[in-house]
């Protein structure tokens, strides 16, 4: 009997799948070939180019395929400061921006909920430095920074800063300005998850004898775990890939380089293309291992 | 630990003139109540009544406006919710989604940092025959085993009080059942005082020792199930606790042992034990499955009340019992539950019949008819069009 019932059903249960399967292959076509087109050719083009070799009494910026595995040791010696940096850097303002974003994320998500409109003000208040280009915003904070500014003046009379020290162009003033840039995008995952917090786990807590900071810990924290993470990867991944803020012309200066820096300086101003692209297969490879890592130790491989 | 001492047996909890006002509106008002240790007490009422504010304030997560909250005679009124010897079975369970069966259930345990929490969860679980499952996260369980987890969650700590927060609201009726007959043999087996609110008054009295009934942010009644459904104090009590057949009318003599109320040209007997009032206007009532049905005038009899003739305007079976609604002229609307003995209804629609019941059935009310105009016989459609029609010729002569 059991038996004779499992083999009428199996035929249909085996077809189902199947039918399905095409339906959706047929659906992510376009996607498929979108990225074929527009990730995986540049890919495949970057990494060939980063084995090119120069062309023999050829123009500055003349190259022809090779298999030159040495541009690969050639830019980890020339450039691994920059490495360090980036990933110091990025890792920094990870965290700093973690520390500012969770508790304003926990304001607006949880405390916040009693007052919509509160909400959605402050909501807006974390997005609107969107509107305005990123690049002026980085400039402004130069400005303010600058040696001339009311706030540099002040910090020096306090004898904070030393009477020949300067605020831009330094580590601070980067990690500061990726801080900043990437706050949004720390806090808008974080506050996505808090607010779908139910508040009666937070009770049942201390219903069972957890203080307010171990219901904290081991029940909002936990129950935030994907915003965050997705927060920290947001922030970390193009935090350690930016120019900008590190760029002499904004908040850096030639000690804070980072990889970013000589990405651009060999691909726009060297014409070395294969050590640019070198460079960033490296960048792209650590942040995958990092990122690998970091999703791992947290438990939440399901959101990759 | 936290909180001091937990007792391995219930303590009796004690609410000492407790006021709860939210913005706009008092959710409790003047609230004495003593519940003893060991005992399991329902609180029953209407949503809104007060019954789930009463609960949070015990819990701690609700602070009252006046009055004491005493535990084993100990004031916790000011004592932190998570260091009260208090257990809540929530309404939504809240179990953690983030931590397994197990972790859930041990998670009181570790807070209180108590040796071999593990063991004591596992064992919790067996209570409830789940330990099979406490490496499962709660989402991968049916409602009624979520709900038994939040119960081993609970009852794990040995809280001098278990507070149960209508936990069997989201389960369908059979699973109810089964799950109200487990729970009152856990408290049985562990000996804690329960503190159980709900809507649900056949659940109310099939469990509890004692049952409360709660309207507006009072207690109407308190006493033992049957003591409170054969005998209501209040109208409120008597419709919400089953249902009652109520009359008005004015005491008119009084022998030795009953009064007699005339309603609607007729004489009904209540036993004076059993009426709150004897005198001026009363209300009285009966339940209806202790009316019986004739359809010939009854032989006048002493100790047996009769109603009638009226009409048969409503026939409905529900399986054990067929429910008639029989319109008596002066008197109003009465139900009448007859155990179905016999195959189909006794009486057909638009019969003419009578209704009759003993003398100590009856019961008398405290209530003041006036103040209670839903014993007005307002229930037929006729009675309501007639109703509007007099407010709305009061209203044209006003204007």
């Amino acid at each position: 009997m059991a038996f004779a019932a499992f083999g009428t059903s199996a035929a249909p249960v085996e077809q189902a799948p199947r039918r399905k399967s095409r339906i959706a292959l047929l659906l992510l076509a376009p996607g498929l070939a979108y990225l074929a087109l527009f990730f995986l050719t540049p890919l495949v083009s970057l990494v060939m180019t980063s084995f090119q070799a120069p062309v023999e009494f050829g123009d500055v910026g003349q190259y022809q395929p090779a298999f030159k595995v040495e541009n690969y040791a050639i830019v980890v010696e020339a450039y691994w400061p920059h490495f360090l940096r980036a990933f110091g850097y990025a890792i920094a303002a990870t965290v700093f921006a973690l520390l500012i974003s969770y508790p304003l994320a926990y304001f607006i998500g949880v405390k916040a909920r009693r007052w919509p409109l509160l909400q959605a003000l402050m909501l807006v208040l974390v997005i609107a430095p969107f509107f305005i280009s990123f690049l002026l915003r980085t400039l402004a904070w130069k400005a303010l920074m600058s040696d001339e500014s009311g706030i540099v003046v002040f910090l020096k009379s306090l004898s904070i800063i030393p009477e020949d020290g300067h605020l831009t162009g330094t580590a601070f003033s980067v990690i500061f300005g990726l801080t900043y840039n990437f706050i949004p995008f720390m806090t808008l995952p974080i506050y996505t998850t808090l607010e779908r917090l139910d508040t009666r786990y937070l009770e049942a807590g201390s219903d069972l004898y957890a203080s307010p900071a171990s219901t904290f810990w081991r029940v909002t924290v936990p129950l935030s775990l994907p915003g965050v993470v997705s927060g920290t990867l947001l922030t970390f991944i193009p935090a350690s890939g930016d120019y900008i803020n590190a760029s002499a012309s904004f908040l850096g200066s030639a000690q804070t380089q980072m990889v970013g820096n000589a990405i651009e300086a060999n691909f726009i101003s060297l014409l070395n293309y294969p050590e640019a692209a070198a460079l960033s297969v490296i960048l792209m490879g650590v942040i995958l291992l990092l990122v690998a890592l970091y999703v791992r130790r947290t438990g939440t491989e399901d959101l990759l | 630990m936290a909180g001091g001492a937990f007792a391995e047996a219930g303590a009796d909890l004690e609410l000492v003139g407790i006021h709860k006002r939210f913005p706009g509106f008092t959710a409790i008002d003047d609230l004495d109540l003593r519940i003893p240790a060991g005992s399991f007490f329902a609180l029953l009422g209407p949503s809104g009544c007060g019954k789930t504010t009463t609960l949070r304030l015990v819990a701690g997560l609700e602070q009252p406006t006046s009055g004491r909250i005493l535990i084993g005679g100990k004031d916790v009124t000011d004592v932190k919710s998570f260091k009260r010897p208090v257990n809540t079975v929530f309404q939504s369970y809240a179990l953690f989604p983030h931590m397994t069966v197990l972790e859930n259930v041990a998670f009181g345990l570790r807070r209180r940092g108590i040796s071999d929490a593990t063991a004591k969860a596992h064992e919790a679980l067996r209570l409830v025959e789940l330990d099979h499952l406490a490496t499962r996260k709660p989402q991968q369980l049916s409602g009624g085993q979520q709900q038994r987890v939040a119960l081993a969650r609970a009852v794990v700590n040995r809280p001098a009080l278990l507070l149960l927060d209508e936990p069997l609201g989201a389960l369908d009726l059979k699973l109810r059942r089964q799950m109200q007959l487990e729970l009152k043999s856990i408290q049985t087996e562990v000996g804690l005082t329960f503190l159980h609110v709900t809507h649900d008054q056949e659940e109310a009295m099939t469990m509890a020792d004692t049952v409360a009934v709660m309207n507006k942010g009072q207690i109407e009644q308190m006493g033992a199930p049957e003591e409170l459904y054969e005998l209501p104090r209040t109208a409120f009590v008597a419709n919400f606790l089953g249902q009652s057949n109520l009359f008005t009318g004015r005491v008119t003599s009084s022998t030795g042992s009953s009064i007699v109320v005339e309603t609607g040209g007729t004489k009904l007997e209540v036993p004076k034990e059993r009426a709150q009032r004897h005198t001026g206007e009363v209300t009285i009532g009966v339940r209806p499955e202790k009316l019986m049905l004739h359809t010939s005038p009854p032989k006048k009899a002493a100790g047996v009340n009769v109603l009638g003739p009226g009409r048969v305007t409503d026939v409905s079976f529900s399986g054990v019992s067929t429910q008639y609604q029989i319109a008596i002229p002066g008197v109003g609307l009465v139900t009448v539950f007859a155990q179905n003995m016999v195959f189909g209804p006794v009486v057909n629609l638009g019969a003419e019949a009578w209704v009759a019941w003993t003398v100590d059935h009856g019961f008398g009310l405290v209530d003041e008819p006036e103040h209670a105009p839903r014993f007005a016989a307002d229930t037929d459609t006729a009675t309501i069009a007639v109703q509007t029609r007099h407010e709305l010729l009061a209203e044209i002569e006003e204007s």
